[in-house]
């Protein structure tokens, strides 16, 4: 078994797996028992300033999308930060953090975007004994119509004098927790670096809308015949948080900052490809709402047992593996050819690969009187949508063709790495070899 | 009553009052909307889908099931209907593990295919619990259609007939309509009055007039149809039956299992239907695995199929012969009846080991005897009553295309003309084109 142990931010904890700051992480009795089901550490629900507590709606809170067989692929959310008391919540962070002194324990925080609110909290924040502190600056519902959350998060500006803030008011990691709702993640991230941020963390959650009553005719979850928008999560995310971590870590400006990786992280598997991207451990909410904390389990399990295989004796040596196989699309190399192959012994005959390339593709798959469906080599681009589609996995794959042999679609023979700032085609194209 | 399933001879209630609803309730029961959305689920949609077209009736099946998936079962329905308007029957009664789910891909890539069968009574029981009918008809043509026999084949001739805007009278030589949907069926397979209940919902549509006990041969001749209608469709069936000629035939407690049957479906009360306890049934169809099952499930205690080929020749469905292994049912193959012996009644019959020669079956001399107080004969239906002036293609009324005969003006479908399985699917399509095919005669 590959070693799962993790430093991030200079926090150590067990394992890279965290749960983050939301419903999972609200008070002692649960992450005591996430502790004890396995997690590495935990961030703990965002906590606000002292004095009367935020109120949430009665619910619904929450509002979802589903898969086949009511898998659950998204879920939004309409809650605010922590509604219990300040000095009741350290009172239990403390109390947890004496008995787990091996598990990390973050405390999210989200305060009035004024220098005061936030040298009031740090320091009894510190008293409890945490390890480290996460700047909320991403919910997008209900704290950023008061000027915080993403209110914060969406302006570079405010990401950066905030981080100083924090900085110098406490000898903790701070992590800034940032909100994808934004157009490019590099201006909050690098915004974070300059103000002395230890790490970022994202995404946090997107703005949403799930569903729409139609007798209502309002927007779900539907309170009282009203709705608003909520912040998305789940396994639909993953694309988007996938990313924007990539994106900070392959910007030469942000690429040292250590990153933790949120969102729709559900197996093992989700978290090494977050890890591979370059981030340093995972954060994860939705898969221990749906599925409760045993989950860990299958993901320290899944993620050692992978490292072991592919011979990576700790989780660093994982982090930022493919990023440096993260490009923009002008270097992508148009001499790559491959062609859809269909395995017929694994085919049962379906049709959907031959109805997606025949209605909307290349017309590159004939299917035979008694369904046997090929791929005409003629006409494939290896637009890869027959694989995407096809219900058995690896019945369609994509088989790359060697240099120096005829492309049947083209009639040029594979040549060797041509990308577009160099093609005849591209008006802007730099002489090559010259 | 104190009959048991051994208490000898022919008699009723040997089973506990409670069991007999238990017992003829429906055999697949139908799916929740939990469990339909689940089903609907495992759905691909497939491109020119094999269901569709292993289907007699064409369904759009992927379409369909995508409604109910999409929570518009009475959507699927329509589609359903469109091409199948005794779909509601059909769901219940079609071999669908020889038809539709037969050639699922799901069958292909994990042994289990989508619950078609099952997927289609959800959508149909949706939409007629609702009680309207979904069709309007066509303006009036003011043309009149005969049609002979309210079978599968008739109502659905006629339905369509109907939609088109043609008037229809349907005659019956029986007192209900429905075909073996009212007097065939297993009971289990169509429970609760369903066969009742759908031919009442169908001739919502309108323009259709039902004559019962009206005979073709007996009441009506073609002749005069062919006078007094603008055309005459013939949907009778195969009301005879075939002869055992085995010595002893006549004794008592022989019988058709097709009477039997008729007179189990029409009982309003199963605990005065009497029943063997030694329940010999020969033959090797649908009918003598029905009459055998129900036998057993009116309490006989011993009850074996013999049929004189080899298990892969009848034509019983491997599903259906393990439904009967299921329920109990001894199934003797490679045997045939010689000798009916008995006091009056039937008390056993010697068998006799057969052998293939070249194609043709022999008897041998190896004998054995099975105990019987009750025998039925399941041995086929044939045409019985066909008018004369009817050309025959083997034993059955000749057809060309979508069921036009020899004479001018007369189409036939369903059991009685020639081609295609002998199901209610088939008869459902074979009525069904040939209304079209009347339509477009009457109005081209
Ligand atoms: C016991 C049994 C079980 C079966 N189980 C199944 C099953 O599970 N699934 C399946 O798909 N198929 C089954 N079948 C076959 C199916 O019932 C028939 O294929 C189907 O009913 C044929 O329809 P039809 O309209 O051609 O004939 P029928 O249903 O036989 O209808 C013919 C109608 O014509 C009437 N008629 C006959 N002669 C005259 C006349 N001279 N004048 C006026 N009316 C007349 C009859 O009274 C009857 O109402 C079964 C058949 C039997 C016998
Ligand atoms: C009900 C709910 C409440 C949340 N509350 C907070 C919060 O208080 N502070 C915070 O930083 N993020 C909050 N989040 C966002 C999560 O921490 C996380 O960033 C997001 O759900 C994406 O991860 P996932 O796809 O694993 O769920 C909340 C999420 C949910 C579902
Ligand atoms: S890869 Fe694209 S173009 Fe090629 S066969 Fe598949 S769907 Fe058609």
């Amino acid at each position: 078994m590959a070693h799962l142990a993790s430093e991030f931010a200079g926090i150590k904890s067990p394992n890279p797996f965290w749960l983050a700051s939301a419903p999972p992480t609200d008070k002692e009795y649960n992450v005591r028992r996430a502790y004890e089901a396995g997690w590495g550490g935990v961030v703990w629900k965002t906590l606000g300033s002292e004095g009367p507590p935020v109120v949430n709606v009665n619910g619904p809170r929450y509002g979802a999308i589903w898969g086949g067989d009511r898998r659950l692929l998204g879920l939004n959310n309409i809650e605010l930060i922590t509604d219990r008391p300040l000095r009741q919540n350290l009172r239990e962070i403390k109390s947890v953090k004496r008995d787990y002194p091996d598990r990390a324990l973050v405390v999210s925080l989200m305060v009035p975007c004024e220098e005061e609110a936030w040298k009031a909290i740090l320091p009894v924040v510190e008293e409890t004994g945490a390890d480290g502190v996460e700047l909320n600056f991403g919910c997008p519902h209900g704290m950023a119509e008061r000027g915080m959350g993403s209110a914060v998060g969406q302006v570079p500006e405010y990401v950066e004098m905030v981080t100083r803030w924090c900085k110098a008011s406490t000898r903790m990691p701070v992590i800034v927790k940032l909100t994808p709702n934004i157009t490019s993640i590099l201006g909050p991230a690098t915004a974070a670096l300059k103000g002395g941020a230890d790490a970022v963390s994202l995404i946090n959650t997107i703005n949403s809308i799930t569903a729409v009553d139609l007798d209502a005719m309002a927007p779900e979850p539907t309170i009282d015949g009203k709705g608003t928008h909520g912040g998305y999560c789940g396994p639909a995310v993953k694309p988007i948080a996938l990313n924007m971590v990539a994106e900070i870590a392959r910007n030469p400006e942000t690429a040292k900052l250590p990153i933790s990786g949120i969102g729709g992280v559900t197996t093992w598997r989700d978290a090494a490809e977050f890890l591979a991207l370059g981030a340093g451990n995972v954060q994860v909410c939705t898969a221990a709402m749906t599925y409760g904390f045993r989950v860990v389990e299958e993901m320290k399990s899944g993620l050692s047992q992978w490292m072991g295989e592919k011979g990576y004796a700790s989780v660093d040596q994982v982090v930022g593996r493919a990023v440096p196989n993260v490009t923009d699309w002008q270097y992508l190399n148009l001499n790559y050819v491959t062609k859809a192959r269909i395995d017929q012994d694994a085919c049962i005959k379906c049709g959907r690969c031959y109805a997606a390339c025949e209605d909307t593709s290349h017309q590159a798959i004939a299917m035979s009187g008694d369904r046997t469906f090929t791929v005409k080599d003629e006409d494939c681009v290896a637009c890869n949508l027959c694989v995407n589609v096809c219900p058995v996995e690896n019945c369609i794959t994509m088989v790359e063709m060697p240099k120096g042999q005829t492309d049947p679609r083209t009639g040029q023979v594979v040549g060797g790495y041509v990308n577009w700032t160099t093609h005849p085609n591209n008006p802007g194209a730099t002489c090559a070899a010259e | 009553m104190s009959n048991t399933h051994r208490t000898p001879g022919v008699v009723p209630g040997r089973l506990a009052a409670g069991a007999y609803a238990e017992n003829f309730s429906d055999k697949v029961p139908p799916l929740d909307p939990h469990e339909a959305a689940v089903a609907a689920d495992r759905c691909y949609f497939c491109y020119d889908a094999p269901c569709t077209r292993a289907c007699p009736t064409a369904i759009d099946i992927p379409m369909f099931i995508r409604q109910i998936a999409a929570g518009r079962p009475e959507a699927a329905a329509r589609t359903i209907f469109d091409r199948n308007i005794l779909g509601g029957m059909c769901a219940r009664v079609c071999p669908t593990e020889q038809l539709c789910e037969a050639v699922c891909v799901r069958e292909a890539a994990e042994g289990q295919p989508v619950e078609i069968g099952r997927l289609q009574r959800f959508a149909t029981d949706a939409l007629m619990a609702g009680g309207s009918h979904p069709y309007a008809r066509a303006a009036s043509t003011g043309r009149r259609v005969a049609v002979v026999g309210a079978g599968p084949a008739g109502l659905a001739c006629a339905h369509r007939l109907a939609t088109r805007g043609h008037d229809v009278v349907l005659f019956d030589a029986r007192e209900k309509p429905g075909g073996l949907n009212e007097y065939g069926i297993a009971a289990y397979k169509a429970a609760d009055g369903f066969a009742r209940r759908e031919v009442e919902w169908l001739i919502g549509i309108g323009g259709i007039t039902i004559e019962n006990g009206r005979a073709l041969g007996r009441d009506l001749t073609l002749d005069a149809l062919r006078a007094d209608y603008d055309a005459v469709f013939l949907g009778i069936g195969l009301a005879g039956v075939n002869a055992l000629r085995a010595e002893g035939e006549d004794k008592g407690h022989v019988r058709d299992a097709v009477d039997f049957i008729a007179e189990l479906r029409q009982s309003t009360d199963l605990s005065k239907l009497p029943v063997g306890r030694d329940v010999v049934v020969i033959g090797g169809g649908m009918t003598a695995v029905d009459a055998a099952v129900q036998s057993k499930l009116l309490g006989a205690e011993n009850v074996t199929i013999v049929y004189r080929r080899d298990r892969a020749q009848m034509s019983a469905s491997e599903a259906e012969r393990n439904q009967a292994a299921a329920k109990g049912v001894r199934i003797i193959t490679g045997a045939a009846p010689v000798r009916i012996i008995g006091n009056g009644a039937v008390r056993e019959v010697e068998f006799a080991y057969t052998r293939d020669e070249g194609g043709s079956l022999a008897m041998t001399a190896e004998t054995f005897h099975l105990r019987a107080d009750q025998l039925f004969k399941a041995i086929g239906q044939t045409l019985d009553g066909a008018p004369e002036g009817l050309a025959l293609s083997g034993r059955k009324i000749a057809v060309t295309g979508p069921g036009r005969t020899s004479l001018a003006g007369v189409w036939a479908g369903g059991d009685c003309a020639a081609g295609g399985d002998d199901l209610t699917v088939t008869a459902v399509a074979e009525g069904r084109d040939a209304a079209e095919d009347i339509h477009a005669s009457l109005i081209g």
